[in-house]
């Protein structure tokens, strides 16, 4: 029994060994076009960031496409800017312990709602995952009001707490898929011999699940490092600002001239170790995102 | 079966530590207690701002307004900014999906491929969803500056139309960069979700289709769409859901300038700007519903995914 051949592109059918030959030439030289393209798509803004990023001067108001006088000026400059240090060290802070804070309450709840009995489990992972899809300003509005009230507007713990919202319910939701791949039979041994669940969980769960904990770990850092409506709404001086809100505002410093190529500088600087970091953990992450998105 | 296990289990358990009831209930509190804090309570305290006025004048000075402001955002004063921020959210929406649905698709093919230097390919795509949101919209607005901007450089010197278009300052335009620079970021990652879609289909139902003598476009159509459409429908809500909630974008390529304010900005703009709690809370209050939409239909579907999780074993 054979398909009917739609139009020109009717091809005799081929035998299955075939598949292992390597494709036609017309084929293949529309793969590497396409692969050619998706990569020039993909790259050319980031490689135009870096270009700008080593002009200065009368060159920035060039569109070359390489800098015809390179110069690392703008890198030392964003270095001796205060508030540009200060934004490093500011999101440093804040991701860092938004990231610990959400993998250490995170493994636990993960490790409870993988593992023991919980009552109204799919409830809860229901209302889990709903809550990575809030839109933050529903968050934003209501806190700053708070914040203005209470004083924790412009603190590190003011822009942590509303951080949490979304990267702890994410740390659980992919910790807890993490945990139930470990086989039970490991935990059950330990188990019949006397451990506690507590002691199972940190010296047999934890340490299996380390991958896991990598991919939470730095889906939550890179989602608080790259968290813009916060930083803006919550914050309202350099003290406490994190990158993303200084780099937005570094437009503002000059109404007359935008320093374009201190910007790109910034821009690269806190760029390229997310690139770095991502590129390292490419498999975990494209697994931690796909966690909550691929329909089982 | 499990019964069983448990029975064996139990006085074991009992003789080390807390019961398996108590643990569990103390792990989850933090959680709980956190997310009540982050998550709940701002959520509560919202609808109750957005039921009050707040006066400009003396700070903390405010009455009870019932719906007034909903009123307002709704038919009243303020609705022309709130139904042309809603409707630039869905416009926004609806055409960067439909793209990066698009371009997403046709990239997860290209990366299924099998040839040398697939892995290089597969890191390439996660550059743009690596650059900071912030940073992308920059890169973005100096590629589309009238003047210097690489964009107008290359249409002049190819002689093209549009090589004098003030793309930021023009709505129409403006919207259209927005939605290209949404595009560029998160293409990748849909492709990285059909990828993932791709990948778990039987590599044999291909092969008995060639058997069979269809052509690449008949098992494109037969084969892979079909089984990649939950694949599809999930990412499509995926990319919604966040394409509803953008704010970042708007705020540092336009501000909000020539029709490009959308529902998350607008509220913003009023509360932080304006100082209008009131309203602003109620703008909040409207865009987490309207997300909230369709959050449900995702949660619907992915719902077998949860059952799982929640299943004991």
């Amino acid at each position: 029994m054979s398909v009917t051949a739609v139009g020109a592109r009717a091809t005799p059918a081929p035998r299955v060994a075939e598949r292992r030959h390597p494709p036609r030439i017309g084929k293949s030289v529309l793969l590497w076009l396409g692969v050619l393209l998706i990569m020039v798509f993909c790259l050319f803004p980031f490689y135009w960031l870096i270009n700008t990023s080593l002009k200065t001067g009368a060159d920035l108001s060039t569109a070359n496409a390489f800098p015809p006088h390179p110069t690392l000026d703008n890198y030392s400059s964003i270095f001796k800017n205060d508030d540009f240090v200060k934004a490093l060290k500011n999101s440093a802070i804040i991701s860092f312990t938004t990231t610990l804070i959400a993998l250490v309450f995170g493994s636990f709840a993960a490790y409870a709602l993988a593992r023991l009995r919980v009552p109204m489990k799919f409830l809860l992972l229901a209302v889990i995952l709903s809550i990575t899809t809030f839109p933050p300003i529903a968050i934003a509005a209501p806190v700053f009001k708070l914040w203005t009230d209470i004083g924790l507007y412009n603190s590190y713990l003011g822009l942590i707490l509303p951080d949490l919202t979304f990267t702890l319910p994410l740390t659980i939701y992919i910790l807890t898929s993490f945990f139930r791949e470990i086989p039970r039979e490991l935990e059950e041994a330990a188990l019949v011999d006397g451990a506690s669940y507590f002691q199972s969980y940190y010296k047999i769960v934890l340490p299996l699940a380390a991958p896991g904990l990598v991919t939470a770990g730095l889906l939550a850092f890179i989602f608080v490092w790259n968290e813009f409506l916060f930083a803006i709404t919550l914050t309202s001086s350099a003290n406490h600002r994190p990158v993303p809100a200084a780099i937005a505002f570094f437009t503002g410093s000059s109404q007359f001239e935008i320093p374009l190529g201190t910007i790109s500088a910034a821009s690269v600087v806190v760029t390229v170790p997310l690139i770095v970091l991502v590129l390292i953990f490419q498999k975990r992450i494209v697994a931690g995102l796909t966690a909550g998105a691929v329909k089982g | 079966m499990a019964a069983a296990a448990e029975t064996v289990a139990r006085p074991r358990r009992r003789r080390s530590g807390l019961s398996e009831r108590r643990l569990a209930a103390l792990m989850i509190a933090p959680s709980i207690a956190v997310i009540l804090l982050v998550a709940a309570y701002p959520i509560g305290y919202a609808i109750w701002l957005s039921l009050h006025q707040y006066s400009l004048i003396h700070a903390g000075l405010s009455r009870w307004s019932g719906f007034a402001n909903y009123s307002d955002a709704l038919w009243g004063n303020h609705s022309s900014d709130f139904w042309n921020a809603f409707r630039t959210t869905f416009v926004f929406t609806a055409i960067s999906v439909a793209l990066e649905l698009a371009i997403g698709l046709a990239m997860a093919l290209a990366m299924h491929q099998a040839f040398r230097g697939r892995a290089v390919l597969r890191a390439t795509v996660l550059v743009p969803w690596a650059i900071l949101t912030v940073v992308t919209a920059m890169t973005w607005k100096t590629i589309f500056d009238p003047d210097l901007g690489f964009a107008n450089t290359m249409l002049r010197a190819l002689h093209l139309p549009g090589g004098h278009v003030v793309w930021l300052g023009q709505s129409g335009y403006a919207l259209a960069v927005l939605i290209f620079a949404d595009v560029w970021k998160t293409a990748p990652f849909m492709a990285l979700l059909l990828l993932a879609g791709l990948q778990v289909i039987p590599e044999d139902v291909y092969d008995a289709a060639k058997v069979d003598g269809a052509t690449t476009w008949q098992r494109f159509r037969l084969i892979t769409l079909p089984l990649l459409t939950p694949a599809i429908l999930v990412a499509l809500i995926f990319r919604t859901l966040d394409a509803l909630r953008v704010f970042d974008l708007p705020y540092v390529l336009t501000q909000g300038t020539n029709g490009t304010t959308t529902l998350s900005l607008e509220a913003q703009q009023v509360l932080v700007n304006n100082g209008i709690i009131g309203l602003g809370s109620a703008l909040s209050v409207l865009t987490f519903v309207t997300v909230m939409i369709v959050s449900f239909l995702y949660i619907r579907f992915v719902g077998g995914n949860i059952r799982a999780l929640a299943e004991d074993r």
